[in-house]
């Protein structure tokens, strides 16, 4: 679960690091892990310790899909969308999966319970289609077991 | 108490292998080992039964009761059973070499893999030095599997000869493609594998440091991989005496961001050394100057994976293995509409339709196989009518087609061809690194114009101007992003033209 942006903390995360520039990407990650997004005050901040501008950081955190300045809902739910997926119905399951969830790919439902993104390839290429909710993936989801899944997350009002 | 293995990877755990785990947690001592890859199969449950170990699968957590009742533990019959699993035919008509610990042991068990000699090939390679070391790879015809297929031991050889206060290590995680999933077996199923190959890299070409770059869609794999990497090293197969040898080497664990363009190599790169992973110009080579300018080898997990037993049974060995100048084996990856999906490593020369039909038994959905495609996003697509095929790298460039990293994704004839070549124009615009503009912009007008052909207006012109426009990405792009995506587009077009013109 996502907690409050704390500079103090946050300056703890970088140093852990060594503050150093190259690991920009996985200070990112763990700033993901504990935040949710990167804020401002987070570029801000990473910009200062790392010795980079702004810009720099901003640019990193925008180029990588896994990044994201404003937070998502408590699950994140990814529904593959490459070929091997599609194969085997994924366009269908993402269309019953926006239905469902009242959101299309990209958007949140309104009590902020659940995020729905597109991901391309899970590399469960063999188990198509397949889905990932927060950390975990699940193979040959149909519209059936999507709605199981969906239903089993804690806050979801699906 | 009876022991039964329940493997611990990716496509059995989404499966529901971890269930089926604590179901049995009160009835057996559970093993969480590796998959042998046969994912139709998972979650693949053996039990040990006089040290034989017969398989059941696929097994749902409903059915343990059920399987307990009929004696699994003591192998007994049930309409899951499966016999021996080494005798299963999927996997017994095999030729492993790369893979060939996978499933058979507990991933993690440092005990387990050098009893199923690991570690012999580094220490041959400690024994030899690292010109033969090199030599060796040469021989044995390696050429990088992540899909350029260049030779390893000349790759090597470069970083070898380079000069360079510091030289580093690059392995490539980052398998992007859609219908690849044998890095991630590997780095599941056999972490310690890599870790070896990493190191005869390192040992063979003056690097003391190895970076594994590995994507983000793959939390499981991150977790084994990390823990392999602490076992190792406090077993002392890294740090500044690995394996008593007086050579230092060890390695990071860096992940990726949720960016297909990183497995480009020099995108890569940049995205080790904390950047956006915008490709870089070639020349100069990665191997001359790589990450933070320095020398560096840039490998993929199956091509390092595979390097081990080359230096245990000797170069000659693998090369016996595989047709011309396509050496040793490929773990083939069966994906998409396929009844039996999973991993297959066999040697160069078998041909599509041995792999779909004879090991992928046609279609999962029972409807006549349309289209194939082989190599990922970027890889041609094949009609039913190119099944006699034999993967092999030269027979495939004839073709305007690659094998790549060896996915194989099958389509039934649902599937509408004009959508799949919009598509990989769309994939092409949401990934491109936006470096050079046949690939950043080409790839959105690619979208326009297929959408503006199959809606029939000026479709004529318009399809001529679709293939003017593959032909300058392909000329004019920097990398394979741009370069390779007029392969899926221009391969739909020619073998199913009929979809563009509805």
């Amino acid at each position: 679960m996502a907690t409050k942006y704390d500079a103090a903390i946050a300056g703890e995360i970088i140093g852990r690091h060594g503050a150093r520039p190259e690991l920009l990407v996985q200070i990112l990650h763990d700033f993901m892990d504990r935040y949710g997004c990167i804020t401002d005050e987070a570029v801000r901040q990473l910009a200062r310790e790392l010795n980079l501008s702004r810009a720099e950081v901003h640019g990193v955190v925008s180029f990588y899909h896994d990044f994201r300045r404003e937070p998502a809902g408590r699950h994140i739910v990814k529904i593959c969308q490459a070929e091997s997926c599609q194969a085997m119905g994924s366009r269908q399951l993402t269309a019953h999966a926006e239905k469902k969830l009242g959101v299309a790919l990209e958007g949140t439902t309104g009590d902020s319970g659940i995020t729905l993104e597109p991901v391309y390839c899970l590399g469960n290429c063999a188990c198509s289609p397949a889905i990932m909710i927060d950390d975990r993936v699940f193979g040959r989801v149909d519209a059936k077991r999507f709605d199981g899944l969906v239903a089993a997350l804690d806050g979801a009002d699906v | 108490m009876s022991t039964v293995y329940v493997p611990l990877e990716t496509a059995a755990v989404s499966l529901g292998a971890d269930e089926v785990a604590a179901a049995l947690a009160d009835s057996a001592t559970v093993v969480r080992n590796g998959s042998w890859g046969m994912s139709w199969l998972e979650p693949l449950v053996e039990v040990d039964v006089g040290g034989e170990r017969i398989a059941y699968g696929p097994v749902t957590p409903d059915d343990v009761d059920e399987l307990l009742g009929a004696g699994l533990l003591e192998g007994g019959e049930h309409r899951l059973r499966l016999g021996p699993v080494t005798d299963i035919p999927y996997l017994a008509q095999q030729e492993r070499w790369t893979f060939r610990r996978c499933g058979l042991i507990d991933p993690l068990s440092l005990a387990q893999y050098e009893a199923e000699g690991g570690f012999a090939g580094l220490k041959k390679a400690f024994d030899v030095g690292p010109r033969a070391t090199i030599e060796t790879v040469k021989t044995s015809g390696l050429r990088g599997r992540g899909g350029a297929g260049f030779p390893t031991g000349i790759k090597w050889q470069t970083v070898a000869d380079a000069d360079g206060d510091q030289k580093y290590v690059a392995c490539n995680a980052d398998e992007g493609d859609s219908g690849t999933f044998s890095d991630r077996i590997l780095m599941e199923c056999d972490p310690f594998t890599l870790i070896e190959g990493m190191l005869i890299a390192g040992f063979a070409t003056g690097a003391t440091k190895g970076y594994v770059y590995l994507r983000s869609e793959y939390p499981l794999a991150k977790r084994i991989f990390a823990e392999a990497l602490e076992i190792a090293r406090s077993a002392g197969w890294l740090g500044d005496d690995t394996g008593g040898s007086g050579f230092a080497f060890d390695i990071d664990l860096h992940v990726g961001a949720g960016s297909y363009i990183c497995g480009e190599e020099t995108a890569m790169l940049e995205s080790l050394e904390g950047k956006a992973g915008v490709i870089r110009y070639k020349p100069p080579l990665p191997a001359i100057e790589g990450l933070f300018g320095k020398p560096t080898v840039v490998n993929n997990v199956v091509t390092l994976g595979s390097v081990p037993d080359i230096l245990a049974k000797g170069g000659e060995a693998y090369a016996a293995l595989g047709v011309g100048r396509s050496c040793g084996t490929l773990a083939f990856q069966l994906a998409g509409n396929i009844r039996r999906g999973g991993l297959v490593e066999a040697a160069f020369g078998i041909t599509l339709r041995e792999l779909i039909e004879d090991f992928g038994g046609g279609t999962a959905s029972g409807r006549p196989l349309r289209a194939v495609q082989v190599g990922g996003p970027l890889g041609a697509y094949f009609s039913s009518a190119q099944l006699d095929t034999p993967l092999d790298y030269e027979a495939f460039v004839a073709l305007d087609a690659m094998i790549g990293h060896g996915g194989i994704v099958v389509f039934d004839d649902t599937v509408d061809m004009a959508e799949q070549a919009r598509f990989a124009m769309e994939f092409c615009a949401i990934e491109s690194c936006g470096k050079c503009t046949p690939c950043r912009i080409g790839s959105v007008r690619g979208v326009e114009v297929i959408e503006r052909i199959v809606a029939n207006e000026n479709r004529d012109e318009n399809l001529t101007l679709l293939k003017d426009l593959c032909d300058t990405m392909a000329d004019g792009s920097l990398c394979a992003m741009g370069g390779l995506t007029p392969y899926p587009v221009r391969s739909a077009l020619k073998y199913f033209p009929e979809d563009f013109t509805r």
